[in-house]
């Protein structure tokens, strides 16, 4: 029984910190795109910065009517929210925060998030069938074709690191890249380089943000998939939006930027091991990289213009997914030739005198 | 309250493959009848990782079940571009309808 | 995890698993149907999950439910005549099915409960053992394990102590096969699937 109330613990922290973090970076956003616009955005709720601006608008939707359209389909109307919401924060399961910080230390978590990021679609989808309109309708089949096919050059390119790595535990490919900053996936191999650039703009089209967001483009769709929703299912749509943007900022710093370690490991030689604190300053690296990632697809949602659904296609199938086959080619080829990497003479030994378990010592 | 066992396992893969069975039969949409094949190829595979977890074959039954996933992608591909076809020549997907064969 | 809770788990799952699948036949609105089957495949995941095979289950989410099953909504958002599609079997066809339905399902509950399988003690749940990646990767290549359920499953996870023994060439074959199949299925689909003409109507 005590078992059971620890996860119940665990669950609730978790679901509390990702949906903070869904608020803090909606707030984010509207001061990032007020400054790109030369605006100052919030100034008012809470302080000078509009802290609390997020909160209001939390306020506020939960206090407007729930509408269904009479033409919807009222039960996948009414469910569609949760299927997105359930996608993006049960992704989270398996996202180490820091060395052993995780919920549940999945073999596999790597190809668990990315499994369960993909039910997150299938929500949309059935937004935008049941609204019973046709910007919906268009919505949603746009969301189809673009989702289905940016999975593919993803996941090519997270197993890129992975064949680096050798395994698709998050944990102990985080701890394999301690050290200087140069044993950072992203700098172990040009190709690697390359492939998180790659990664990036899938993983951006994935999150279906702007310049690949097609399936709401308030311009032409009238906000698609979401024009017949209001008030708390219509906010539900963008915590999960905003989740799921830090779980795949997440992977990419875990996979390309070295996790949790500091580019300068600066305690080199404290004995930290298992203390509280060195953790802690792990989890401040992880939120830093990852807050990073997303204020980068931020600011290119308020910078390009968006593209047009055949080029949003074109530039998968056309671009992204030959590039991504062939550099998964290049990379195996890669590791044949310098089988040790260029750098990688300071690896993680050197780095754990204590000799702790890469694994986070969890089973 | 449910005890996990194998019986129990065999049990719902029965259930999902008379369900599977039942909706080829009577769904008279194409893409209902591919819903059924979905439903009986799950079946099959709760079947092989029960039996790789509880019996002696070790990991070869989820690696069946691996190659299972796979098929029934292609196989789902397939039969959504015959579909497709099929509302193409006859707009409609009703699978009664295809009857230019019989004599 | 605790016994109780994880029973209870398990008849969650069971439930999720069985019941979308028999509304999934029940409900006659195409979308609500691939709806339930979403359910239904989760669940079956769910269970994956539960029997210690990870990699199933995650496979099962990401290419059914991600990719299958998205697939199939689009096929019916492409070929809907009306704004929600609904074609009715007749009540003579449901008698006829749900009676077919009930005598199978009798069989094989019948098949299940029959026989003593192979030993007593396969009934007994001893504990998750977490099949990792290597060992599947190593049973791929034909490196089975010996035994199948080792004493310290927790402790010898990812560790191979001893290389095990080579039998056969493993799943290679069959993969090489599978792999030229999807080539074919790959192309057939962008064949049947390209843009053509459609027949031209006669207009009154």
């Amino acid at each position: 029984m005590i078992d059971a109330i620890w996860v119940l613990i665990a669950a609730v922290l978790l679901a509390t910190f990702v949906g903070v973090a869904a608020m803090v970076y909606i707030w984010m956003e509207r001061k990032v795109s007020g400054r790109i616009q030369d605006r100052l955005g919030p100034t008012r709720v809470g302080g000078r910065f509009g802290w609390l601006q997020s909160l209001a608008d939390g306020a506020k939707l939960i206090q407007k009517e729930d509408l269904v359209p009479d033409s919807a389909d009222q039960i996948l109307f009414r469910l569609a929210p949760y299927v997105v919401m359930l996608g993006s924060f049960v992704a989270f399961l398996a996202l180490p925060f820091s060395n052993g910080w995780v919920a549940v230390n999945l073999n596999i978590a790597v190809f668990f998030m990315l499994a369960v990021m993909s039910v997150e679609v299938f929500g949309v989808i059935m937004a935008g069938y049941s609204s019973g309109s046709k910007w919906s309708l268009l919505g949603g089949m746009r969301e189809a074709a673009q989702v289905v096919s940016y999975e593919i050059p993803m996941a090519i390119c997270v197993v890129i690191p992975i064949m680096v790595a050798g395994t698709l535990n998050l944990n102990t490919i985080a701890n394999q890249q301690a050290g200087m900053f140069w044993n950072w996936y992203l700098f172990q191999s040009p190709i690697l380089f390359v492939t998180s650039f790659v990664y990036f703009t899938c993983a951006t089209a994935s999150c279906k943000r702007a310049p690949f967001d097609l399936a709401e483009a308030e311009s032409e769709l009238v906000a698609g998939f979401l024009t017949e929703y209001s008030g708390m299912r219509w906010s539900f749509f963008f915590l999960a939006e905003y989740a799921s943007m830090f779980a795949v900022s997440g992977i990419f710093v875990i996979l390309f930027l070295g996790g949790w370690n500091g580019p300068i490991p600066i305690w080199y030689g404290i004995d930290f091991g298992d203390v509280w604190i060195g953790k802690f300053f792990g989890l401040l690296n992880f939120l830093i990289k990852s807050s990073l990632m997303v204020f980068v697809m931020m600011w290119l949602r308020w910078t390009l213009p968006r593209l047009r659904i055949d080029q949003v296609m074109t530039t998968c199938l056309k671009y992204l997914l030959p590039m991504s086959c062939g550099l998964l080619l290049l990379q195996a080829i890669w590791q044949v030739i310098f089988p040790n990497g260029l750098v990688g003479w300071m690896g993680p030994e050197v780095f754990n005198p204590g000799g702790y378990p890469l694994d986070g010592g969890q089973p | 309250m449910l005890i996990p066992s194998l019986q129990i396992y065999l049990l719902v893969g029965a259930v999902l493959f008379t369900t599977g069975l039942l909706c080829m039969v009577t769904k008279r949409n194409a893409i209902g009848v591919l819903m059924g094949v979905e439903l009986i190829l799950t079946a099959s595979n709760i079947n092989f990782v029960a039996f790789s977890r509880y019996g002696k074959l070790g990991l070869d039954g989820q690696l069946v079940s691996l190659f299972v996933i796979v098929l029934a992608a292609g196989e789902a591909a397939i039969a959504l571009a015959i579909a497709m076809n099929f509302y193409n020549n006859f707009e409609t997907i009703d699978v009664d309808r295809a009857s230019n064969l019989k004599g | 995890m605790s016994l109780l809770v994880s029973n209870v788990l398990f008849t969650c799952l069971v439930l999720l698993t069985a019941v979308p699948a028999v509304m999934v036949v029940i409900t006659q609105h195409i979308v609500r149907a691939a709806c339930w089957l979403l359910l239904s495949l989760a669940g079956a995941a769910g269970l994956f999950f539960f029997l210690g095979a990870d990699f199933v289950g995650a496979t099962q989410l990401l290419i059914y439910v991600g990719g299958t099953l998205v697939l199939v909504i689009f096929g019916v958002m492409l070929t809907a005549t009306g704004p929600f599609v609904n074609l009715r079997a007749s009540s003579g066809d449901w008698a006829m099915s749900v009676l077919v339905g009930f005598s199978l399902l009798a069989i094989v509950t019948f098949g299940i409960a029959q026989p003593t399988w192979f030993n007593p003690a396969m009934f007994e749940d001893s504990g998750p053992t977490r099949a990792s990646t290597n060992r599947i990767g190593m049973a791929f290549l034909g490196f089975p394990e010996e035994n199948p359920t080792p004493a310290h499953p927790a402790e010898k996870e990812d560790v191979l102590v001893d290389p095990p023994k080579h039998v056969g060439v493993g799943y290679l074959l069959p993969f090489e096969v599978i792999s030229v199949h999807l080539v074919l299925v790959l192309v057939g689909a962008a064949y049947l699937a390209r843009a053509k003409q459609r027949p031209k109507r006669e207009t009154a």
